[in-house]
């Protein structure tokens, strides 16, 4: 296979400056002029053919989810772009914003177009200042270039306004309707659905909601076509039904126990192992991996023997021998061998015992329930029968088994049965020698 | 109408009225009124929600719920100097607890509190996104990665 060039990160990798006279130069808002010289309807039926999937963890088919949009709509209809990258371990949506704006922003533009939106709202987290000011910049150049505003380059009827809306720390507005609560000036609720976002969304109105490496992609496919882009990643297995293939390029973060942590862009499909040899350095301090999770805290553990597992949306998933909940945000974290699965599990359920918005209550009760459990074992309490407890909890919790409105509780769940089933004996040999780590004192939410 | 200012006379709701006018005194503009509120006043007092709630005309129950939702509203005064711990994934295995637990022995404090001279806030974050640069410790809004005990105590002392 030829040497994979960078697309996503390719200004990037350059250093290449932010500014709007910059990004012309190497290309940039080429794919707006052919996306213009397109009829909307067109520019969505490129987007679907190039089975681009959604880049923010559920991997639902971009194009597919345009087409949701009720036809003849009198409007208005927004777009609302999910910049609340708070998966742990994910940061790749800080790199696009911060480093490449204009990238996003033209494919904000062209989703826009594409899907009849006359108002954009960018949604990014609190935490990412940097990032808020390059896209701000990026948009007050966009505004004087009449790429923004009325009649964007000349086209009659075309008009766009994007603001930017800033978060105020709370991990649900990456669910899409808490992210449009939250837009609303509400605490950030899920909603029940349907009737989904499409359909009824910001201020009851149709609104398309979309990740911001998604739209970055956007870009490309239009620039390139989508038989460029469909020429990159895993095709779809013909075998499995469920599986839409995987296409395009990725952005990989590593982090954790490796000697380089990065962000590194490579088609979809790449294993476990080149990413942590090839590309994070290996494991550090000449250790091995115990376990690696695959796409943000919620989607589970990979072993050590499942280090040569594909990292794409087909590979991954509740129905894979992996079982892992699936691709998430492709942010890879390694944990080494020295470090103890049961405080890797207490950290993890702290959180989304924090982070649970308290609307439903199996997740608010559950998450709380999973954590006092996995901090009695932390503190040499446990008893025999917790492990089984814990994967009932993780079991009744979430959508899936259909007893919560949004996804929260079963990524909480997720790595709870999965810790416990592929590192049982690690635990059960903890619990019987009593032994203790140190304990934290736990932080309550303010 | 816009509501009349404040009656302490405090020229900062001056500013927290321009900014609700900004916003047409909108309902989604709330957020965003809070930022202001805690850019302006350092925390969220009681009569600072009042009067945000009177000025975009909103029960106080909601603008009590909002502020109280959001892990960044702070209803409490916060220190002179404010060091938040990330507690990501990326970070807690490779030793933010122990950051942490450096940082309460050296300021005598516990996660979430404020010190009783009011210098130093000390608290915890979720993922921060700098997993990259893990263990990661944010001082007065500056990321600092790859940090250990003795860094952040060194970073500390000129503060307590």
């Amino acid at each position: 296979m030829a040497e994979f060039e960078p697309v996503l990160l390719r200004r990037i990798l350059k250093n290449a400056s932010p500014s709007l006279e910059a990004y012309r130069a190497d290309g940039g808002y080429r794919a707006l002029d052919k996306a213009l010289a397109m009829s909307p309807a067109d520019v969505t039926k490129a987007v679907v053919d190039s089975k681009l999937r959604g880049r923010g963890g559920a991997g639902f088919p971009c194009g597919v989810k345009w087409t949701f949009l009720p036809k003849d709509h009198p409007g208005p209809i927004y777009l609302c772009v999910n910049a609340d990258e708070s998966e742990p371990c994910t940061f790749n949506n800080r790199i696009l914003m911060h480093q490449d704006p204009h990238q996003v922003l033209e494919g904000m533009i062209i989703a826009s177009y594409a899907i009849r939106a006359q108002v954009a709202y960018l949604y990014i987290r609190y935490e990412y200042g940097d990032a808020t000011r390059a896209m701000q910049q990026a948009i007050d150049e966009a505004y004087a270039a009449g790429l923004l505003g009325k009649n964007i380059l000349g086209k009659q009827g075309f008009d766009l306004d994007v603001y930017i809306h800033r978060g105020a720390g709370a991990y649900i507005c990456g669910e899409e309707t808490g992210l449009i609560e939250s837009l609303e000036g509400k605490r950030a609720w899920p909603r029940i659905k349907p009737p989904f976002p499409a359909v009824e969304g910001a201020f009851r109105k149709p609104t398309i909601v979309n990740n911001i490496e998604t739209l970055a992609c956007v870009t490309h496919i239009l620039d390139r076509g989508p038989e460029w882009f469909k020429s990159m990643g895993t095709p779809a297995d013909p075998a499995n039904p469920r599986d839409a293939g995987s296409y395009g390029p990725k952005l990989y973060c590593i982090s954790g126990h490796v000697n380089k942590p990065c962000c590194v862009e490579l088609p979809l499909g790449v294993t476990a192992r080149e990413l942590i040899d090839k590309h994070g350095g290996g494991v550090w301090k000449g250790r091995k991996a115990k376990a690696i999770v695959p796409g943000g805290i919620s989607m589970g553990f990979l072993t050590a023997d499942e280090i040569d597992t594909k990292l794409d949306f087909g590979s991954l998933g509740p129905f894979t021998k992996n079982g892992c909940l699936g691709l998430g945000t492709a942010a890879v974290t390694v944990i080494d061998e020295e470090t103890s699965m049961v405080d890797v599990l207490y950290n993890i359920c702290r959180f989304f015992e924090h982070e649970s918005c308290g609307q439903c209550t199996p997740c608010r009760e559950g998450t709380g329930w999973m954590l006092k459990i996995v901090d009695r074992i932390r503190k040499g309490l446990g008893r025999a029968e917790d492990l089984n407890i814990l994967e009932e909890v993780g079991h009744q919790i979430g959508i899936m088994p259909g007893t919560t409105i949004c996804g929260l509780a079963d990524g909480a769940g997720w790595p709870v049965k999965q810790a416990i089933r592929k590192f049982r004996a690690e635990f059960e040999s903890y619990i019987k020698s009593g032994k203790k780590t140190h304990t934290l004192q736990l932080v309550a939410a303010h | 109408m816009a509501p009349a200012s404040h009656p302490s006379g405090d020229k900062r709701f001056k500013i927290l009225d321009v900014t609700m006018k900004r916003h047409l005194y909108q309902h989604d503009a709330l957020i965003e009124v809070l930022h202001k509120a805690q850019e302006l006043f350092g925390f969220l007092e009681l009569d600072v929600l009042l009067y945000v709630a009177r000025g975009l005309k909103l029960p106080p129950s909601r603008v009590y719920g909002v502020a109280t939702f959001y892990h960044l509203f702070s209803l409490k005064p916060q220190g002179e100097h404010t060091c938040v711990v990330c507690m990501g994934t990326a970070c807690f295995v490779k030793g933010a607890d122990r950051l942490l637990a450096a940082i309460e022995q050296q300021a005598g404090i516990k996660a979430g509190q404020t010190t009783p001279n009011g210098k130093l806030s000390v608290m915890t974050a979720r993922c921060i996104g700098a997993c990259g640069i893990a263990p990661a410790v944010v001082f007065d809004g500056v990321t600092a990665g790859q940090q250990t005990p003795e860094t952040v105590q060194q970073q500390l002392k000129g503060w307590l």
